[in-house]
């Protein structure tokens, strides 16, 4: 397997080699996707009124198609800084597998195609946020704010926090604040989310010259940082309880899996370790953050589900 | 160019004309019941 992997790399060095489908699939970044479809089904599954089965998957595939484009274009635009960093240095672009033309024209010709299938599905307002959110990621964040400041990923957290909103409009052709609500919650989660990441993979922004906080501003003010986003998120996880937007489920969840999150960015912030490998609480935070998300979301639908307090159409 | 490399090029034209002839025909698939869905809807004019 290595063989064959180093004798590809090889040959595209040497011959201008067209790149495999798989290396397609992977510039769209489909781990990251997973979250993105997710949240994006919520907001569809708790909006109120009908949209036929084949349309809601449609909306569902075009948010994915979105998301894959926008991470098709910002691996195009970071090709040299992912070469920089041992977590994306294997991505098709750093590795050679793919020219960065391909890369371009893929994520262009995927972005219009969602953009313009979601409106002939749904309706425009779903399409017009679609199109927002990718291009809000990709020069907004990616272009814009990466390179320049360490809040990049503050404000550039709007761009996932779209999914919501977008299946939600889909649904009910507006917006309402439920799903302002949602946006919020991912929004404010964002920051200790990629903040714990950034703490042990610290090294490998300041490789590739990105600006990222613990890079910045040192190691003390991003913990503390985590804890004060960690709170206004809370706030945010609670407020559709307090605005009796959700009912008990969602309320007890909100509750719960955010006092966790909180006690251990308490635990990250009065830490004072450097070193990557001893990263225990840091990491186990990343990984929290991720599922914490998912609850999140698995809760607000299981409620409506139930029935608990969900606006009516 | 060596045999080698000629018969991987060969391969992955292959594998990404079959991948895209089925995203395709599973594109022609998915218009066609977008396109019924909507006029069963009664929303297209």
């Amino acid at each position: 397997m290595a063989n064959a992997s180093i004798m590809t790399n090889k040959s595209v060095s040497d011959v201008a080699m067209p790149a495999d489908w798989r290396d397609f699939v992977a510039l769209t970044k489909p781990r990251v996707m997973t979250l993105v479809v997710f949240t994006g089904l919520c907001g569809l599954l708790v909006a109120p009124g009908h949209l036929p089965l084949v349309l809601a998957f449609t909306a569902v595939l075009c948010i994915a198609l979105g998301a894959g484009a926008a991470g098709a274009l910002n691996q195009w635009y970071e090709a040299d800084r992912d070469a920089a960093m041992k977590r994306t240095a294997g991505r098709p672009l750093p590795a050679g597998r793919m020219t960065r033309q391909s890369a371009l024209h893929f994520g262009v010709g995927l972005s219009v195609f969602s953009v313009l299938l979601l409106g002939l599905a749904t309706n425009v307002l779903a399409a017009a946020i679609l199109a927002v959110s990718i291009l809000f990621y990709v020069f907004v964040y990616t272009i814009w704010l990466k390179p320049r400041t360490a809040q990049n990923i503050v404000i550039g957290g709007a761009a996932g926090a779209f999914p919501p909103l977008i299946g939600w409009a889909a649904v009910t052709g507006d917006v309402a604040p439920l799903p302002i609500a949602l946006f919020a919650i991912t929004f404010f989660w964002t920051p200790p989310h990629f903040w714990a990441l950034a703490l042990f993979v610290r090294m490998d922004y300041a490789n590739a010259g990105i600006p990222m906080l613990p890079v910045v501003s040192g190691e003390t003010v991003t913990r503390r940082q985590i804890l004060f986003y960690t709170a206004i998120m809370g706030a945010a996880a609670l407020a559709p309880v307090l605005l009796q937007l959700t009912g008990v489920i969602y309320g007890v969840t909100a509750l719960v899996t955010t006092a966790i999150f909180a006690a251990m960015a308490i635990q990250v912030a009065l830490r004072r370790e450097s070193d990557p490998a001893r990263m225990g609480p840091e990491k186990r935070l990343f990984k929290y953050s991720v599922l914490y998300l998912f609850l999140i979301y698995a809760a607000v639908v299981v409620d409506h589900w139930v029935g608990y307090g969900v606006p009516s159409a | 160019m060596t045999p080698e490399q000629q018969q991987e090029i060969q391969k992955r034209q292959r594998s990404r004309s079959i991948v895209m002839a089925l995203v395709l025909g599973a594109f022609v698939i998915l218009f066609f019941a977008v396109a019924w869905a909507k006029i069963a809807q009664g929303t297209m004019h």
